[in-house]
């Protein structure tokens, strides 16, 4: 039988306010969310970046170059070792993940193991067939060694973003060894990526007094010393002779921040060293002094300045040829610190702003036509029950935006296209119901009964047919990127709204309707 | 309730009742709907999808000039760049200019570089509105992520309907339409050369769901009609399609305007998705009415075996 449930009013009123409660405070805009009383809710939909403009980055972080770097550590542990303990050994040597080395004494394979173990870490395995000792990384250690490379990676360029000066930035790692930046409403993309993407590498050597064309006349280069090229490939000198040994790294800088130097007029980067970085820079300015120091970043020479006087303090300036951003930039990868290994951007995606705003605009021009189109229809369709149907979008719509506002969902462009398609396939759960009540008056029934016997049959079309939209949807959610991802959470909840719009709502009205005015002919 | 003869006159009708003999042009229907899969195939085979940077990697740049630049000089001025393939077309207006760029994976460049030498060429005052690299790896994943979720999906629904209506003939009727639906995107795609992208991956999921959907809404009434009615099998498909089709072409109808105001005013970005859905929406209708009920008769569904 017809009839009015009390509980299903209960039921719609309670989503009504609940709807109203988060759709408040998407009417105020983000700053002004927060002032709201506190009994309101502060929760809105975000706008993802492809529709307030903004930078999306993937990274990869080369975690195999750590486990390269340790490999060569591990090569010069053995040699250290097995020097110590006077053992001979051949045919030292890394590997991807490990190393290895021949004994040449077999009977003494197991003091050399022995004295290996001392000085290596402990996730390091050693395995011996007859005179060759192999080492390798246990997979535990190679897991871990990984992970915090990431993890650090994910450290040093939350710091180098913050620096940056970008506001609300996402950064979180995907997968074993990726990390995905969010930059919104960023300005100068390029700037950002630079600076993420640097390992700002800072050593401290010294210059080697031999000049590089001096050392391609002898054809060789002295014996401890590598050539570095200028940052600056504009500068006099293209290339410089820098002896191999690192006296300081830029681990012990306390800070650092771009100034304009009293004396030149011109931009650089003041240092300043941590106690033991102090110390040991004033053992080093004190030894060397008249000599040129070679400041590296990332393997190039920035600075080769002369040391003048031993500098005690700690603290020292670096001048290259540096515009305001480029040294303010230095001074945030200083003070951020270096990355423990190369990053790598596998894919970019940065919106610019304009386009964010032409897609807003395009998107509620969109769905306000969308919308009169669709209601238009259903009105020269289906009269009176049109006008239902009609109420019904319009609920929908406002439940759609209530809920994504409650979980915070983000809005992207494709999403707003899903809720244009939302307008049209939601009234399909009520077209289901309204051609249903239409067959069974035309099957002779009345109309209480065709209207109560339409939603019964309907109901369970409506589940099923509804169902396999979801099912599509949720895999799109599963599989589905950023914009797409916006899309598939759109569609899937304007389906559940459509289906509580069609079964409860309109059917509320519906029966409210025939039950207290009695009409005598149903305009359907 | 009131005597039955009574509501007839008080009811106010507008008749759209259907009776079409649908079985009478179903061989005309698979034979209209495999040359429509074969030419797709064709089309998919020998002119190919024109696979978005989301799948082959690459880079693009949608920059808007201040006044509309002269195509061909452009082309000029970035094939002397020596940044590899490249490919321009207007975008939506003629001062909005899209550039293709393939990556080339042993270049020595950076997309950052490459990036960057196409700016300088470009004059100060342009407005980037969209940067977009994705590196080969990236593609090759996002690749095999879409064929995963297309399978997966036709997989689900397959076992759903098979599921919900108790008889293998529903489910692969169902599956097969989908599958027609699918290809024939597809070939939509081919034909169109609107570039594929992970957008377009979007659109045949709904599209699948689309068309299931109204596939489900026939089945359903097939169903019904089974327990009430003792007609001939053929008859009851009939009755069945019939009974649903104004229903059926309402929501396509609905649909296809919400499409159309997307399509007009929804911007560039989502043209290419929401033509692909129109087209899904029509050969998903079609489909449900043709093809899927049709076949359940073709592979051998018998009443006796389903009451018994």
């Amino acid at each position: 039988m017809l009839k009015i449930n009390k509980w299903n009013v209960f039921f719609v009123l309670a989503v009504c306010v609940t709807a109203i409660y988060y759709i408040i405070p998407n009417i105020y805009g983000k700053s002004e969310v927060t002032a709201l009383p506190k009994f309101l809710s502060q929760k809105q939909v975000n706008l993802g970046l492809d529709l307030q403009g903004g930078s999306h980055l993937l990274l990869e972080v080369d975690t195999k170059s750590v486990l390269k770097e340790k490999s060569e550590d591990l090569v010069d542990d053995i040699r250290k070792s097995l020097r110590k303990s006077k053992i001979k050994y051949s045919n030292l040597g890394s590997k991807i993940t490990g190393a290895v080395v021949t004994i040449t004494d077999p009977e003494k394979i197991t003091t050399a193991k022995n004295s290996i173990k001392e000085n290596i870490e402990k996730g390091i395995l050693i395995e011996e067939s007859k005179n060759k000792l192999n080492l390798f990384f246990s997979d535990q250690y190679i897991i871990d060694t990984r992970a915090n490379t990431v993890e650090q990676s994910i450290e040093v360029v939350r710091k180098r973003v913050d620096e940056s000066g970008t506001k609300e930035p996402s950064i979180q790692r995907q997968g074993e060894e990726r990390i995905v930046v969010q930059l919104p409403g960023i300005k100068n993309p390029e700037r950002v990526k630079a600076l993420i993407g640097r390992t700002a590498k800072l050593n401290f050597h010294m210059l080697d007094p031999t000049t590089v064309e001096l050392a391609e006349q002898r054809g060789k280069l002295p014996p401890g010393t590598f050539k570095a090229l200028n940052s600056d490939p504009t500068a006099y000198e293209k290339q410089f002779v820098v002896k191999k040994r690192v006296l300081l790294t830029g681990e012990r800088l306390k800070n650092a921040a771009a100034t304009v130097d009293a004396q030149t007029g011109r931009y650089v980067v003041a240092f300043e060293f941590d106690k033991k970085g102090a110390k040991k820079f004033a053992k080093v300015t004190t030894e060397n002094t008249y000599q040129r120091l070679a400041i590296l970043l990332d393997n190039k020479v920035i600075s080769a300045p002369q040391i003048r006087e031993p500098i005690t303090g700690g603290q020292g300036n670096i001048s290259g040829n540096f515009s305001p951003e480029t040294a303010n930039d230095l001074a945030v990868l200083l003070r951020a610190g270096s990355l423990p290994a190369p990053i790598k951007v596998l894919e970019e995606r940065t919106v610019g702003p304009s386009l964010g705003i032409d897609s807003i605009e395009a998107g509620k021009k969109a769905l306000v036509i969308g919308f009169i189109l669709v209601i238009v229809f259903m009105i020269i369709r289906y009269k009176a029950f049109g006008i239902v149907a009609d109420f019904a979008i319009i609920f929908n719509i406002i439940l759609l935006i209530s809920m994504l506002s409650a979980i915070e969902a983000t809005l992207t462009m494709p999403g707003i296209a899903g809720i244009v398609l939302t307008v049209g396939m939601a009234v399909d759960a009520n077209v289901l119901v309204f051609e249903r009540i239409k067959e069974e008056i035309r099957s002779g029934r009345s109309i209480l009964n065709s209207i109560d016997l339409g939603y019964k049959f309907a109901i369970k079309t409506i589940l099923d047919a509804n169902f396999t939209t979801l099912i599509a949807a949720l895999l799109l959610y599963n599989y589905g990127s950023g914009p797409i991802k916006g899309f598939a959470v759109t569609l899937s909840i304007g389906i559940l709204t459509s289906m509580f719009t069609a079964l409860i709502l309109t059917k509320l009205i519906v029966t409210f309707w025939v039950l207290k005015l009695k009409p005598k002919r149903l305009y359907i | 309730m009131g005597p039955q003869a009574k509501t007839e006159k008080i009811v106010y009708l507008k008749t759209m009742k259907f009776n079409i003999n649908f079985f009478k042009y179903r061989f005309v229907a698979f034979l209209l709907s495999i040359s429509l899969m074969g030419f797709s195939a064709f089309l998919f085979l020998t002119k190919n999808l024109n696979l978005g940077i989301d799948f082959k990697g690459g880079i693009m740049v949608e920059a808007k000039f201040t006044e509309a630049p002269n195509l061909a000089i452009l082309r000029d001025k970035i094939d002397k760049l020596q940044i590899g393939n490249s490919e321009i077309q207007e975008f939506g207006d003629s001062n909005t200019i899209l550039f293709r760029l393939e990556k080339i994976d042993d270049s020595n460049m950076t997309q950052e570089q490459i990036i960057q030498k196409l700016k300088n060429e470009l004059d100060d005052d342009t407005d980037y509105r969209r940067v977009e690299f994705v590196g080969p790896k990236v593609g090759k994943e996002l690749k095999s992520i879409a064929i995963k979720a297309v399978l997966f999906s036709l997989i689900a629904m397959f076992i759903y309907i098979w599921f919900r209506f108790s008889g293998w003939q529903f489910g692969l009727g169902a599956l097969v339409a989908l599958f027609h639906d699918v290809l024939s995107t597809m070939g939509f795609f081919s034909l169109t050369q609107i570039e594929f992208n992970l957008a377009s991956i979007a659109a045949i999921l709904t599209i699948a769901g689309y068309s299931i959907n109204d596939t489900v809404v026939v089945f359903d009434r097939i169903r019904e009609n089974l327990v009430k009615t003792d007609r001939a099998l053929e008859e009851l498909l009939n009755q069945s399609i019939n009974q649903t089709l104004s229903r059926t072409l309402m929501t396509s109808i609905t649909t296809l305007l919400a499409l159309l105001a997307l399509f007009i005013f929804g911007g560039e970005v989502v043209k290419g998705f929401v033509s692909a859905m129109m087209w899904g929406v029509l050969i998903g209708t079609y489909s449900s009415i043709f093809i899927a009920s049709p076949l359940i008769l073709f592979f051998g569904f018998k009443k006796v075996e389903e009451k018994s």
